[in-house]
Protein backbone atom coordinates (compact mmCIF):
# COMPACT_ATOMS: atom_id res chain seq x y z
CA UNK A 1 0.00 0.00 0.00
CA UNK A 2 1.85 3.18 -1.03
CA UNK A 3 0.23 4.88 1.93
CA UNK A 4 2.73 2.75 4.34
CA UNK A 5 5.24 5.66 3.22
CA UNK A 6 5.96 6.87 6.43
CA UNK A 7 10.08 6.87 7.08
CA UNK A 8 10.81 5.99 10.63
CA UNK A 9 12.94 8.48 11.45
CA UNK A 10 10.65 11.44 11.85
CA UNK A 11 7.78 12.32 14.35
CA UNK A 12 4.38 12.72 13.32
CA UNK A 13 1.06 14.30 14.61
CA UNK A 14 -2.56 12.77 13.89
CA UNK A 15 -2.95 16.03 11.56
CA UNK A 16 -0.35 14.54 9.29
CA UNK A 17 2.37 16.68 9.59
CA UNK A 18 6.01 15.57 10.22
CA UNK A 19 9.04 16.30 11.94
CA UNK A 20 12.79 15.90 11.86
CA UNK A 21 13.96 16.37 15.27
CA UNK A 22 17.85 17.21 15.24
CA UNK A 23 18.81 19.05 18.91
CA UNK A 24 16.54 21.82 19.33
CA UNK A 25 15.11 21.97 15.72
CA UNK A 26 12.65 20.41 13.93
CA UNK A 27 12.37 21.00 10.39
CA UNK A 28 7.63 20.43 9.17
CA UNK A 29 6.43 19.12 6.41
CA UNK A 30 2.91 16.92 5.77
CA UNK A 31 3.15 13.06 5.19
CA UNK A 32 2.67 11.30 2.04
CA UNK A 33 -1.21 10.34 3.22
CA UNK A 34 -1.66 13.99 3.22
CA UNK A 35 -0.38 15.06 -0.05
CA UNK A 36 -2.02 11.53 -1.24
CA UNK A 37 -5.14 13.24 0.07
CA UNK A 38 -5.10 16.46 -1.13
CA UNK A 39 -4.16 15.94 -4.41
CA UNK A 40 -2.91 18.64 -6.62
CA UNK A 41 -1.38 21.24 -4.55
CA UNK A 42 -1.23 24.32 -6.50
CA UNK A 43 -0.63 26.95 -3.45
CA UNK A 44 1.33 27.01 -0.30
CA UNK A 45 0.73 29.73 2.07
CA UNK A 46 4.02 30.11 4.01
CA UNK A 47 4.22 32.02 7.53
CA UNK A 48 7.23 35.27 8.60
CA UNK A 49 10.37 33.72 9.41
CA UNK A 50 10.79 34.81 13.04
CA UNK A 51 6.92 33.98 14.03
CA UNK A 52 6.43 32.65 17.38
CA UNK A 53 3.81 29.46 17.47
CA UNK A 54 2.59 27.25 19.62
CA UNK A 55 1.93 23.62 19.12
CA UNK A 56 -1.10 23.13 17.05
CA UNK A 57 -1.48 26.40 16.21
CA UNK A 58 -2.41 26.76 12.09
CA UNK A 59 0.75 28.76 10.36
CA UNK A 60 0.19 28.13 7.00
CA UNK A 61 -2.13 26.93 4.17
CA UNK A 62 -1.96 23.90 1.57
CA UNK A 63 -4.37 24.39 -1.56
CA UNK A 64 -4.92 21.83 -4.02
CA UNK A 65 -6.99 22.34 -7.04
CA UNK A 66 -10.48 21.76 -5.09
CA UNK A 67 -9.59 21.79 -1.21
CA UNK A 68 -8.25 24.42 1.79
CA UNK A 69 -6.30 22.53 4.40
CA UNK A 70 -4.35 24.06 7.18
CA UNK A 71 -0.88 23.21 8.36
CA UNK A 72 -0.76 22.72 12.23
CA UNK A 73 2.55 23.63 13.68
CA UNK A 74 3.69 20.24 15.75
CA UNK A 75 5.81 22.07 18.15
CA UNK A 76 6.06 25.47 20.03
CA UNK A 77 8.88 27.70 18.99
CA UNK A 78 10.12 30.05 16.53
CA UNK A 79 9.79 29.54 12.86
CA UNK A 80 13.24 30.09 11.78
CA UNK A 81 13.52 28.82 8.10
CA UNK A 82 10.75 28.66 5.65
CA UNK A 83 10.95 26.91 2.10
CA UNK A 84 10.65 29.86 0.09
CA UNK A 85 11.00 26.90 -3.68
CA UNK A 86 7.10 26.28 -2.79
CA UNK A 87 5.88 29.15 -3.33
CA UNK A 88 7.18 28.88 -7.33
CA UNK A 89 6.81 25.21 -6.75
CA UNK A 90 3.97 24.13 -4.61
CA UNK A 91 3.94 20.63 -7.01
CA UNK A 92 7.19 19.39 -4.86
CA UNK A 93 4.26 18.75 -1.79
CA UNK A 94 3.29 15.94 -4.03
CA UNK A 95 6.35 14.90 -5.46
CA UNK A 96 8.64 14.86 -2.69
CA UNK A 97 6.82 15.22 0.49
CA UNK A 98 9.56 14.31 3.05
CA UNK A 99 12.74 16.00 1.68
CA UNK A 100 12.72 18.96 -0.88
CA UNK A 101 8.94 19.55 0.18
CA UNK A 102 9.68 20.65 3.89
CA UNK A 103 7.61 23.56 4.88
CA UNK A 104 8.92 25.16 7.72
CA UNK A 105 11.95 24.86 10.66
CA UNK A 106 11.10 25.78 13.63
CA UNK A 107 13.81 26.44 16.67
CA UNK A 108 11.59 24.43 19.51
CA UNK A 109 10.72 25.90 23.30
CA UNK A 110 9.54 22.85 25.20
CA UNK A 111 11.58 19.54 24.63
CA UNK A 112 8.40 18.12 26.60
CA UNK A 113 6.11 18.44 23.69
CA UNK A 114 8.51 15.85 21.28
CA UNK A 115 6.81 13.40 23.67
CA UNK A 116 3.17 14.44 22.35
CA UNK A 117 4.74 13.54 18.85
CA UNK A 118 3.75 10.14 17.28
CA UNK A 119 6.66 7.50 16.28
CA UNK A 120 6.47 5.48 12.50
CA UNK A 121 4.53 2.88 14.01
CA UNK A 122 1.87 4.74 16.02
CA UNK A 123 1.36 7.21 12.97
CA UNK A 124 1.07 3.94 10.36
CA UNK A 125 -1.65 2.19 13.24
CA UNK A 126 -3.29 6.31 12.87
CA UNK A 127 -3.87 5.51 9.05
CA UNK A 128 -4.74 2.27 9.22
CA UNK A 129 -7.66 2.83 11.53
CA UNK A 130 -8.72 6.10 10.07
CA UNK B 1 -28.78 6.29 0.98
CA UNK B 2 -26.33 7.03 -1.77
CA UNK B 3 -27.27 6.67 -4.85
CA UNK B 4 -24.70 4.43 -7.31
CA UNK B 5 -24.45 4.72 -11.56
CA UNK B 6 -24.38 1.54 -13.90
CA UNK B 7 -20.25 2.15 -13.45
CA UNK B 8 -19.89 2.12 -9.71
CA UNK B 9 -17.95 -0.69 -9.64
CA UNK B 10 -16.09 0.17 -13.09
CA UNK B 11 -14.97 3.48 -11.21
CA UNK B 12 -14.05 1.20 -8.13
CA UNK B 13 -12.22 -0.83 -10.69
CA UNK B 14 -9.80 1.86 -11.77
CA UNK B 15 -9.18 2.83 -8.61
CA UNK B 16 -10.93 6.47 -8.41
CA UNK B 17 -11.38 7.76 -5.52
CA UNK B 18 -15.07 8.49 -4.57
CA UNK B 19 -17.54 10.75 -2.88
CA UNK B 20 -20.54 11.97 -2.07
CA UNK B 21 -22.09 14.36 -4.58
CA UNK B 22 -25.69 15.50 -4.46
CA UNK B 23 -26.16 11.96 -3.05
CA UNK B 24 -24.54 9.78 -5.37
CA UNK B 25 -21.36 7.83 -5.10
CA UNK B 26 -18.93 9.76 -7.59
CA UNK B 27 -15.24 9.33 -8.92
CA UNK B 28 -13.84 12.87 -7.54
CA UNK B 29 -9.95 11.98 -9.30
CA UNK B 30 -8.50 8.62 -10.34
CA UNK B 31 -5.13 9.89 -11.18
CA UNK B 32 -4.52 13.64 -11.00
CA UNK B 33 -7.31 16.58 -11.26
CA UNK B 34 -4.63 18.12 -13.02
CA UNK B 35 -3.64 15.29 -15.29
CA UNK B 36 -7.29 14.64 -16.12
CA UNK B 37 -7.92 18.09 -16.65
CA UNK B 38 -4.48 18.25 -19.64
CA UNK B 39 -5.86 15.00 -20.72
CA UNK B 40 -9.86 16.48 -21.79
CA UNK B 41 -7.96 19.72 -22.60
CA UNK B 42 -5.14 18.06 -25.22
CA UNK B 43 -6.69 14.48 -25.64
CA UNK B 44 -9.66 12.58 -24.56
CA UNK B 45 -11.32 12.36 -21.89
CA UNK B 46 -14.55 10.32 -20.23
CA UNK B 47 -17.16 11.64 -17.50
CA UNK B 48 -19.56 9.63 -15.97
CA UNK B 49 -22.24 12.08 -15.60
CA UNK B 50 -25.53 9.10 -15.01
CA UNK B 51 -26.52 10.93 -12.27
CA UNK B 52 -27.67 13.87 -14.32
CA UNK B 53 -32.09 13.56 -14.60
CA UNK B 54 -33.73 13.26 -17.57
CA UNK B 55 -37.37 14.58 -18.12
CA UNK B 56 -39.69 13.68 -21.05
CA UNK B 57 -42.31 15.45 -22.15
CA UNK B 58 -44.27 13.51 -24.73
CA UNK B 59 -47.61 14.01 -27.17
CA UNK B 60 -49.34 16.65 -29.17
CA UNK B 61 -48.32 20.14 -27.52
CA UNK B 62 -44.86 19.20 -25.79
CA UNK B 63 -42.97 21.89 -27.53
CA UNK B 64 -45.09 24.60 -26.52
CA UNK B 65 -45.69 22.89 -22.58
CA UNK B 66 -41.75 23.23 -22.61
CA UNK B 67 -41.35 26.51 -24.19
CA UNK B 68 -43.86 27.82 -21.43
CA UNK B 69 -41.16 25.96 -18.48
CA UNK B 70 -37.66 27.31 -19.90
CA UNK B 71 -36.33 30.80 -20.95
CA UNK B 72 -34.56 30.09 -23.92
CA UNK B 73 -36.57 28.61 -27.20
CA UNK B 74 -37.20 25.28 -28.87
CA UNK B 75 -39.47 27.02 -31.63
CA UNK B 76 -36.11 28.52 -33.21
CA UNK B 77 -34.63 25.69 -33.54
CA UNK B 78 -34.66 22.11 -35.74
CA UNK B 79 -35.80 18.68 -33.99
CA UNK B 80 -32.48 17.00 -33.45
CA UNK B 81 -31.33 20.22 -32.20
CA UNK B 82 -30.92 21.15 -27.90
CA UNK B 83 -31.10 24.00 -26.41
CA UNK B 84 -29.19 25.43 -23.10
CA UNK B 85 -31.60 27.45 -21.03
CA UNK B 86 -33.01 28.30 -17.60
CA UNK B 87 -35.77 26.86 -15.11
CA UNK B 88 -36.55 29.80 -13.80
CA UNK B 89 -38.37 30.99 -10.83
CA UNK B 90 -41.51 34.31 -11.27
CA UNK B 91 -38.81 36.44 -9.87
CA UNK B 92 -36.35 35.56 -13.06
CA UNK B 93 -34.00 33.45 -10.30
CA UNK B 94 -32.65 29.70 -11.27
CA UNK B 95 -34.59 27.05 -10.67
CA UNK B 96 -31.93 24.89 -12.46
CA UNK B 97 -30.08 25.03 -15.88
CA UNK B 98 -30.88 22.54 -18.24
CA UNK B 99 -30.31 21.32 -21.35
CA UNK B 100 -33.42 20.91 -23.55
CA UNK B 101 -33.38 18.00 -26.44
CA UNK B 102 -35.93 18.53 -29.30
CA UNK B 103 -36.41 15.18 -31.36
CA UNK B 104 -39.96 16.28 -32.67
CA UNK B 105 -42.67 19.01 -31.48
CA UNK B 106 -43.98 16.09 -29.65
CA UNK B 107 -40.74 14.91 -28.17
CA UNK B 108 -38.93 16.31 -26.05
CA UNK B 109 -36.24 15.28 -23.74
CA UNK B 110 -34.93 17.80 -21.16
CA UNK B 111 -31.55 17.28 -19.12
CA UNK B 112 -31.30 18.21 -15.46
CA UNK B 113 -28.59 18.48 -12.88
CA UNK B 114 -28.15 15.89 -10.30
CA UNK B 115 -28.79 17.87 -7.13
CA UNK B 116 -32.20 18.85 -8.61
CA UNK B 117 -33.82 16.02 -9.94
CA UNK B 118 -36.48 15.82 -7.22
CA UNK B 119 -36.96 19.57 -7.18
CA UNK B 120 -37.04 19.82 -10.97
CA UNK B 121 -39.65 17.27 -11.60
CA UNK B 122 -41.78 18.76 -8.92
CA UNK B 123 -41.77 21.86 -10.17
CA UNK B 124 -42.45 21.07 -13.75
CA UNK B 125 -45.28 19.02 -12.99
CA UNK B 126 -46.83 21.58 -11.05
CA UNK B 127 -46.29 24.49 -13.35
CA UNK B 128 -46.83 22.34 -16.93
CA UNK B 129 -49.49 23.39 -18.67
CA UNK B 130 -50.64 20.90 -21.14
CA UNK B 131 -48.37 17.85 -21.55
CA UNK B 132 -47.24 15.98 -18.05
CA UNK B 133 -43.80 15.34 -17.33
CA UNK B 134 -41.99 11.84 -16.73
CA UNK B 135 -39.59 11.18 -15.07
CA UNK B 136 -37.28 8.71 -17.18
CA UNK B 137 -34.20 9.40 -14.80
CA UNK B 138 -33.78 5.99 -14.25
CA UNK B 139 -33.70 4.76 -17.84
CA UNK B 140 -30.64 6.75 -18.76
CA UNK B 141 -27.02 6.15 -18.20
CA UNK B 142 -24.65 8.88 -19.58
CA UNK B 143 -20.94 9.36 -20.40
CA UNK B 144 -19.62 12.75 -21.84
CA UNK B 145 -16.68 12.20 -24.19
CA UNK B 146 -14.89 15.57 -24.02
CA UNK B 147 -11.20 16.73 -25.93
CA UNK B 148 -9.53 17.14 -29.33
CA UNK B 149 -9.77 13.43 -29.61
CA UNK B 150 -13.01 12.62 -29.13
CA UNK B 151 -14.90 13.00 -31.96
CA UNK B 152 -12.51 10.37 -33.67
CA UNK B 153 -13.18 8.31 -30.97
CA UNK B 154 -16.66 8.17 -30.96
CA UNK B 155 -16.05 7.99 -34.98
CA UNK B 156 -14.35 4.76 -34.37
CA UNK B 157 -16.74 2.96 -33.19
CA UNK B 158 -20.19 3.86 -34.51
CA UNK B 159 -21.09 3.91 -37.69
CA UNK B 160 -23.41 7.24 -37.58
CA UNK B 161 -21.38 10.16 -39.12
CA UNK B 162 -20.35 12.51 -36.32
CA UNK B 163 -19.03 15.00 -38.61
CA UNK B 164 -23.26 15.56 -39.93
CA UNK B 165 -23.71 16.25 -35.64
CA UNK B 166 -22.97 19.94 -35.16
CA UNK B 167 -22.38 21.33 -32.03
CA UNK B 168 -26.30 21.51 -29.88
CA UNK B 169 -26.86 18.91 -32.61
CA UNK B 170 -27.48 14.68 -31.59
CA UNK B 171 -28.31 11.99 -33.45
CA UNK B 172 -29.56 8.84 -32.64
CA UNK B 173 -27.32 5.58 -33.17
CA UNK B 174 -25.37 2.97 -31.83
CA UNK B 175 -21.47 3.29 -30.02
CA UNK B 176 -20.14 0.06 -29.39
CA UNK B 177 -22.95 -1.20 -30.25
CA UNK B 178 -24.74 0.44 -27.63
CA UNK B 179 -28.30 2.42 -28.40
CA UNK B 180 -27.37 6.10 -28.25
CA UNK B 181 -28.33 9.65 -27.80
CA UNK B 182 -25.50 10.85 -29.32
CA UNK B 183 -25.15 14.69 -28.51
CA UNK B 184 -22.59 17.04 -29.55
CA UNK B 185 -22.97 18.97 -26.17
CA UNK B 186 -20.55 19.17 -22.97
CA UNK B 187 -19.38 21.06 -20.16
CA UNK B 188 -15.60 21.35 -20.47
CA UNK B 189 -14.98 23.92 -23.54
CA UNK B 190 -14.05 21.16 -25.95
CA UNK B 191 -15.00 19.28 -28.51
CA UNK B 192 -17.02 16.20 -27.82
CA UNK B 193 -20.43 14.20 -26.67
CA UNK B 194 -22.56 13.52 -24.57
CA UNK B 195 -23.88 9.62 -25.02
CA UNK B 196 -27.18 8.99 -23.41
CA UNK B 197 -27.71 4.98 -23.46
CA UNK B 198 -30.12 2.64 -20.81
CA UNK B 199 -28.41 1.63 -17.99
CA UNK B 200 -27.46 -2.10 -18.64
CA UNK B 201 -25.54 -0.68 -21.78
CA UNK B 202 -23.14 1.62 -19.62
CA UNK B 203 -20.77 -0.40 -18.72
CA UNK B 204 -19.99 -1.51 -22.48
CA UNK B 205 -20.15 1.30 -23.68
CA UNK B 206 -18.00 2.81 -21.23
CA UNK B 207 -14.68 -0.13 -21.60
CA UNK B 208 -15.20 0.32 -25.20
CA UNK B 209 -14.55 3.58 -25.13
CA UNK B 210 -11.81 3.39 -22.84
CA UNK B 211 -10.29 0.36 -24.77
CA UNK B 212 -10.49 2.65 -28.47
CA UNK B 213 -9.16 5.31 -26.88
CA UNK B 214 -6.21 3.34 -25.80
CA UNK B 215 -4.48 5.04 -28.81
CA UNK B 216 -5.66 8.90 -27.97
CA UNK B 217 -4.20 8.37 -23.99
CA UNK B 218 -7.70 8.51 -23.37
CA UNK B 219 -7.75 8.95 -19.41
CA UNK B 220 -11.36 8.39 -17.21
CA UNK B 221 -12.17 11.91 -15.06
CA UNK B 222 -13.73 13.05 -12.28
CA UNK B 223 -15.97 15.55 -10.69
CA UNK B 224 -12.49 17.50 -9.71
CA UNK B 225 -11.31 18.35 -13.48
CA UNK B 226 -14.88 18.84 -14.19
CA UNK B 227 -14.88 21.88 -11.92
CA UNK B 228 -11.45 22.78 -12.78
CA UNK B 229 -12.71 23.09 -16.96
CA UNK B 230 -15.62 24.69 -16.56
CA UNK B 231 -14.60 26.98 -14.51
CA UNK B 232 -11.80 28.08 -17.17
CA UNK B 233 -14.68 28.41 -19.66
CA UNK B 234 -17.05 30.39 -16.93
CA UNK B 235 -19.43 28.13 -17.47
CA UNK B 236 -22.02 28.21 -14.43
CA UNK B 237 -22.66 25.85 -11.84
CA UNK B 238 -25.64 25.24 -10.18
CA UNK B 239 -25.54 25.79 -6.85
CA UNK B 240 -22.51 28.14 -7.07
CA UNK B 241 -23.08 30.90 -9.50
CA UNK B 242 -26.40 30.38 -10.13
CA UNK B 243 -29.51 30.08 -8.05
CA UNK B 244 -32.95 30.85 -7.51
CA UNK B 245 -31.67 34.24 -5.69
CA UNK B 246 -29.54 35.30 -8.85
CA UNK B 247 -31.79 36.12 -11.66
CA UNK B 248 -30.57 34.65 -15.28
CA UNK B 249 -29.39 38.21 -16.38
CA UNK B 250 -27.05 39.05 -13.59
CA UNK B 251 -25.87 36.00 -14.23
CA UNK B 252 -24.49 37.28 -17.61
CA UNK B 253 -27.42 34.44 -19.68
CA UNK B 254 -29.35 36.64 -21.15
CA UNK B 255 -28.38 35.22 -24.15
CA UNK B 256 -30.35 32.28 -22.98
CA UNK B 257 -33.04 33.93 -21.89
CA UNK B 258 -35.69 35.12 -25.17
CA UNK B 259 -37.90 38.11 -23.66
CA UNK B 260 -39.48 38.11 -27.11
CA UNK B 261 -41.26 34.71 -27.01
CA UNK B 262 -44.46 34.10 -25.88
CA UNK B 263 -44.77 33.61 -22.19
CA UNK B 264 -42.88 31.25 -19.62
CA UNK B 265 -42.29 31.75 -15.79
CA UNK B 266 -39.88 34.36 -14.98
CA UNK B 267 -40.17 36.62 -18.16
CA UNK B 268 -42.21 39.56 -16.53
CA UNK B 269 -39.43 39.98 -13.97
CA UNK B 270 -36.73 39.88 -16.69
CA UNK B 271 -38.28 42.18 -18.56
CA UNK B 272 -38.63 44.89 -15.84
CA UNK B 273 -35.27 43.80 -14.82
CA UNK B 274 -34.24 44.87 -18.11
CA UNK B 275 -35.73 48.14 -17.90
CA UNK B 276 -34.70 49.00 -14.92
CA UNK B 277 -30.97 48.24 -15.14
CA UNK B 278 -29.32 45.30 -13.64
CA UNK B 279 -27.33 46.18 -10.89
CA UNK B 280 -25.16 42.87 -10.03
CA UNK B 281 -23.36 40.57 -12.72
CA UNK B 282 -21.40 37.82 -12.41
CA UNK B 283 -18.07 38.45 -13.26
CA UNK B 284 -14.89 36.56 -14.34
CA UNK B 285 -11.75 37.82 -12.21
CA UNK B 286 -7.80 37.02 -12.35
CA UNK B 287 -6.37 36.97 -8.98
CA UNK B 288 -3.30 39.79 -8.82
CA UNK B 289 -1.64 38.72 -5.22
CA UNK B 290 -0.87 35.56 -3.99
CA UNK B 291 -3.89 32.97 -3.49
CA UNK B 292 -6.65 31.19 -4.51
CA UNK B 293 -10.78 32.16 -4.83
CA UNK B 294 -12.78 29.87 -3.60
CA UNK B 295 -16.86 29.90 -3.28
CA UNK B 296 -17.99 31.71 -0.44
CA UNK B 297 -15.10 34.65 -0.55
CA UNK B 298 -15.92 37.87 0.31
CA UNK B 299 -15.58 40.59 -2.71
CA UNK B 300 -14.36 43.55 -0.96
CA UNK B 301 -14.19 47.32 -2.16
CA UNK B 302 -11.94 49.74 -0.16
CA UNK B 303 -12.85 47.57 2.75
CA UNK B 304 -16.69 46.84 2.19
CA UNK B 305 -18.26 43.96 1.13
CA UNK B 306 -20.04 44.10 -2.38
CA UNK B 307 -20.09 40.41 -3.49
CA UNK B 308 -19.20 36.80 -2.77
CA UNK B 309 -17.01 34.69 -5.12
CA UNK B 310 -19.53 31.63 -6.45
CA UNK B 311 -16.29 29.52 -7.91
CA UNK B 312 -12.42 30.00 -7.98
CA UNK B 313 -9.21 27.57 -8.73
CA UNK B 314 -5.87 27.39 -10.06
CA UNK B 315 -6.66 27.47 -13.23
CA UNK B 316 -4.69 24.27 -14.26
CA UNK B 317 -4.36 25.65 -18.48
CA UNK B 318 -4.87 29.00 -17.76
CA UNK B 319 -1.63 28.59 -14.68
CA UNK B 320 -3.84 31.38 -12.50
CA UNK B 321 -5.63 31.99 -9.78
CA UNK B 322 -9.28 32.42 -11.36
CA UNK B 323 -12.52 32.79 -9.96
CA UNK B 324 -16.45 33.82 -10.75
CA UNK B 325 -18.29 36.10 -8.40
CA UNK B 326 -21.15 38.82 -8.09
CA UNK B 327 -20.39 42.27 -8.17
CA UNK B 328 -22.38 45.49 -8.22
CA UNK B 329 -22.67 46.53 -11.93
CA UNK B 330 -20.37 49.19 -11.29
CA UNK B 331 -17.62 47.44 -10.75
CA UNK B 332 -18.39 44.55 -13.56
CA UNK B 333 -16.49 45.97 -16.55
CA UNK B 334 -13.18 44.92 -17.46
CA UNK B 335 -10.15 45.77 -15.80
CA UNK B 336 -12.36 46.72 -12.93
CA UNK B 337 -10.71 45.57 -9.52
CA UNK B 338 -11.66 44.92 -6.26
CA UNK B 339 -9.65 42.22 -3.35
CA UNK B 340 -10.96 38.62 -2.47
CA UNK B 341 -11.24 38.53 1.56
CA UNK B 342 -8.64 35.14 1.77
CA UNK B 343 -8.53 34.06 5.10
CA UNK B 344 -8.13 37.93 6.48
CA UNK B 345 -6.04 38.83 4.04
CA UNK B 346 -7.27 41.58 1.50
CA UNK B 347 -6.15 40.27 -1.91
CA UNK B 348 -6.28 42.32 -5.09
CA UNK B 349 -8.12 41.34 -8.25
CA UNK B 350 -8.70 42.36 -11.95
CA UNK B 351 -12.07 41.77 -13.75
CA UNK B 352 -11.29 40.14 -16.91
CA UNK B 353 -12.91 38.76 -20.32
CA UNK B 354 -14.27 35.67 -20.50
CA UNK B 355 -14.13 32.40 -20.74
CA UNK B 356 -10.92 32.63 -18.84
CA UNK B 357 -9.18 30.19 -21.45
CA UNK B 358 -8.41 31.38 -24.59
CA UNK B 359 -8.52 28.88 -27.81
CA UNK B 360 -6.50 29.55 -30.32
Amino acid sequence: MSDANIPSNLKYTSDHEWALVEGKKAVVGITFHAQQTLGDVVYVELPAVGRKVTKGEAFGTVESVKAVSELFSPLSGTIIRVNEDLTAEPETLNSDPYTDGWIIEIEFSDSKELNELLDAAAYAKLLQNS
Amino acid sequence: MTRRTPLNEAHRALGARMVDFAGWDMPVQYSSVIAEHEAVRNGVGLFDVSHMGEVEFAGPGALETVNGLISNDLARIADGQAVYAGLLNEQGGFVDDVVAYRFSPERILICVNASNREKDFAWMKAHARGVAPVDRGDEYAQIAVQGPKAAGLVQRLTKTDTSKIGTYRFAEGEVAGVRCIISRTGYTGEDGFELYCAPDGAVALWTALLDAGQQDGVKPCGLGCRDSLRTEMKYALYGNDIDDSHTALEAGLGWIVKLDKAAFIGKDALVAQKAAGVKRKLVGFELTGAGIPRHGYPILKDGARVGEVTSGTMGPSVKKPIGIGYVPAELASEGSTFDVEIRGRAVPAVVVKTPFLKKP
